[in-house]
């Protein structure tokens, strides 16, 4: 086990490494002047202004003194907003989007465990087809759609009931956070649900819930400690790719619902072509993406020890 | 004793045994013509492949059966509704018009016999009336409904002063529908409680000059005052710049299916060549390439997808889908390049490949004759669930202003302005996010039909 963390760890780091090596290419590519946006009116203003931000070195210097910031974890100054920190942007917004995206997590887990659960034990029964249909929609429906209908929805439910049951847009408290989230994770749980419910009716045919029938084992036994233990191990997998798929996805609930997010940091920043930020912002993601798929792996590994082995 | 003699000698003949046990009784089917068989059963993939191709033939047909420019304004027609065709009236140029002035004869509490001087256009409504002795002025209302029940006369549009003034010109915002108009006496003691009104159905009317600018006729001497002219019809209404829905759908369809199946395309025949190279060649070459593979996947998709599009930047007049679509490629074909090695690694580990080898069959025929048709099933699969989430991507893009640019319509970017006016009319809304799900559904449909058909294991399975 210790080996196999170690060599995860390791791989992380490279995976890391080879992010921001692409990071700062992708961003020396972009056409035009990073210091045209600054009020760059003469000569020595320029020449002060690229001293500043080190473009006055040569690119692979750039390179090394970025790498060498990436390591110490310091991402520099913004561009736009004037003696800000990338590292503040980060620390504020940055636990916004992981509440959210953990909120849409667990709520897509869940969810997506008892859907599908629910969908193999009344299989082709009405609240299979139901939900069958409810999780095409869920696939389906691009999820600014579904975050534009889920606001409009709040709007209604509000306007008929007469006061503010949840609000409909900002952050704050945990009522901020529940429509957001809920949003955010019904993709994933839409496809966690189809994924447990093949897993689920994999198990139900298999030999030793055949056994366990036998033997005169309670249903509701059979079904907790045999069929539902066993058909979770493949939701548990694709945790990891999911909560990818959940922070990037918190973008454009980010900005439907006006939440200080990361997502929506980036996004402004790609919009002011903030060099630093986005930098900044994608190497800090990707190596938060890095870290929960290892922590996923791990967790796997630890349940199913054959992953260990491969 | 009689008995005997029935018997003839043809009786006695032995009996012939049809033996016919292990013949085929029917043709027999190769894979793909099994797989096809399986496809046709299954109706719901059958039923998205008539979408698929509905929105193919929506697309690539759509600007010959439907030739609007979809790029034309009409600021006049802004946000109009899903409607039917309609007309308007040709109508000469207005006038200036004096009214009308009659001497007040009778003396009841509200104005007498309103009537319309001619027919209600959008141009001007002219109304008249008997004026009453007593009366100072008269207070005009229009309603959009019947004020009869609740005396709700709906907008004062104006006051004339004059007992002898008997007439009111509406040139205020008209639009092809009934209007309730209401006259209120005025005297000496403000608006009297009685009212007189008048249900006016007002005609679309277009003058000869607007016809000309607006580019609907060509030649003024084609139009006769008095008569009809077809107006632009919109039968999926139109965007907030009055540009016609239905045919940014189909330019929609063109830019974001272009998107969806070209770039699957590209980056399934790179990942094919690079798996095949790196399952062929094995050993530290195999493990340099994956490896390599393994670091773009765990590229974060979206924050690079938004960073190569600025990296190559979008120039002035560009639609923005080149970018997009290499964007799309350089992120996303390690997942097929894995799926073709571990395919072509297990299949060199099967008997038939070691039996053809032993029988003196070369490199080349190994690829083309074994493993290619039998990768080419998975590979399809992919291919097809590859689709729906490059169209995705595509109205991911456009929605946070990243996709293609403005004026191109793709479906996401008209979702995205859909949203802006989302209350006020949902039909923006509506088309583009339905074309949207309709599409990712039938290819995710197809997939599902497709991995039924083509994997054998899969088969009897959920």
């Amino acid at each position: 086990m210790l080996t196999y963390t170690l060599k995860r760890i390791v791989q992380g780091i490279v995976t890391v490494w080879f992010i921001a090596t692409a990071t700062f290419i992708a961003m020396h590519a972009v056409p035009g002047d990073p210091l045209a946006g600054q009020k760059a009116t003469s000569e020595q203003i320029r020449r002060n202004l690229a001293e500043r931000y080190g473009l006055d070195r040569p690119v692979i210097a750039q390179y090394g003194v970025f790498l060498g910031n990436v390591l110490r974890g310091d991402f520099g100054i913004s561009f736009t907003q004037e003696n800000r920190r990338v590292n503040d942007i980060i620390r504020e917004s940055f636990p916004v989007s992981a509440t959210l995206g953990i909120l849409a997590v667990a709520f897509a887990a869940f969810g997506g465990v008892v859907w599908g659960a629910l969908t193999a034990i009344y299989r082709n029964r009405l609240p299979d087809l139901i939900i069958t249909f409810l999780v095409i929609l869920g696939i389906s429906v691009p999820s600014f759609v579904v975050a534009a209908l889920g606001q409009l929805a709040l709007v209604d439910i509000n306007a008929w009931l007469g006061f503010s049951l949840l609000p409909i847009a900002g952050w704050g408290s945990v009522r901020h956070m529940i429509v957001p989230s809920m949003v955010l994770g019904l993709g994933t749980m839409a496809y966690l649900t189809r994924l447990m419910r093949s897993s689920m009716l994999e198990i139900t045919g298999s030999d030793f819930i055949r056994t366990a029938r036998a033997k005169g084992l309670p249903p509701t036994r059979i079904f907790l400690k045999h069929q539902l233990r066993n058909a979770i191990l493949p939701v548990i997998t694709v945790l990891g790719p999911a909560i990818a798929a959940i922070t990037t996805g918190g973008f454009v609930v980010e900005l439907v619902f006006a939440i200080p997010g990361l997502g929506r940091s980036f996004v402004q920043s790609v919009q002011q072509l903030d060099y630093t930020v986005i930098m900044g912002t994608t190497v800090f993601y990707g190596a938060f993406l890095v870290f929960m798929v290892i922590v996923v792996d791990l967790l796997y590994g630890w349940i199913d020890p054959r992953v260990r082995l491969e | 004793m009689s008995a005997v003699e029935q018997f003839a000698p043809a009786d006695f003949e032995p009996a012939i045994v049809e033996r016919r046990v292990h013949a085929i009784s029917r043709p027999s089917l190769s894979y793909w013509q099994d797989a096809a068989r399986r496809l046709r059963g299954n109706w719901r993939a059958m039923a998205s492949l008539a979408v698929i191709v509905g929105l193919a033939f929506f697309a690539m047909a759509g600007p010959w059966i439907w030739s609007v420019d979809p790029a034309v304004q009409d600021v006049d027609q802004i946000s109009q509704a899903p409607a039917l065709p309609s007309t308007a009236r040709i109508v000469a140029p207005t006038t200036p018009w004096a009214g009308v002035t009659t001497e007040a004869t009778q003396s009841s509490p509200a104005v007498t016999n309103l009537r319309l001087i001619e027919t209600a256009t959008t141009q001007t409504v002219r109304l008249t009336w008997d004026p009453v002795v007593g009366a100072e002025g008269y207070v005009i209302y229009r309603s959009l409904y019947d004020p009869a029940p609740d005396r709700a006369l709906g907008l004062p549009l104006g006051d004339v002063l004059g007992a002898n003034l008997a007439s009111y010109e509406d040139r205020l915002d008209l639009k092809p529908r009934r209007y309730w108009y209401s006259i209120v006496v005025l005297d000496a003691n403000g608006e009297r409680a009685e009212y007189a009104s008048l249900s006016v159905d007002v005609v679309r009317a277009v003058s000869v000059d607007e016809a000309l600018s607006r580019g609907w006729v060509t030649n003024a001497s084609a139009l006769t005052v008095g008569e009809s002219i077809t107006l632009p019809f919109h039968p999926l209404g139109t965007d907030y710049l009055g540009r016609d829905l239905l045919a940014r759908l189909i330019y929609g369809a063109r830019v974001s299916l272009f998107i969806g199946v070209v770039a699957p395309l590209l980056f399934v025949l790179i990942g094919i060549a690079y798996g095949s190279i790196a399952g062929f060649v094995g050993g530290r070459v195999d493990q340099l390439l994956m490896r390599f593979a393994e670091f773009v996947i765990a590229l974060p998709f979206l924050l690079f997808m938004i960073l190569f599009k600025i990296a190559f930047g979008i120039g002035p007049g560009e639609s923005g889908v080149v970018p997009m679509l290499v964007a799309l490629v350089i992120l996303d074909w390690p997942p097929t390049a894995r799926l073709v090695r571990g395919q072509i690694l297990q299949i060199r580990q099967e008997g038939y490949v070691a039996a053809s080898q032993l029988l003196g069959a070369k490199t080349g025929y190994l690829i083309f004759r074994h493993m290619i048709p039998n990768t080419l099933g998975v590979i399809l699969v992919t291919l097809t669930f590859a689709v729906p989430s490059a169209i995705f991507t595509e109205a991911f893009l456009s929605f946070i202003g990243m996709g293609v640019a403005p004026p191109t319509p793709s479906w996401g970017s008209m979702a995205n302005e859909g949203i802006r006016t989302m209350l006020a009319h949902p039909h923006e809304l509506f088309f583009p996010a339905a074309f949207i799900s309709v599409a990712v559904l039938a290819f995710n449909v197809l997939g599902d039909g497709l991995r039924d058909a083509l994997d054998v294991r899969m088969r009897g399975r959920e």
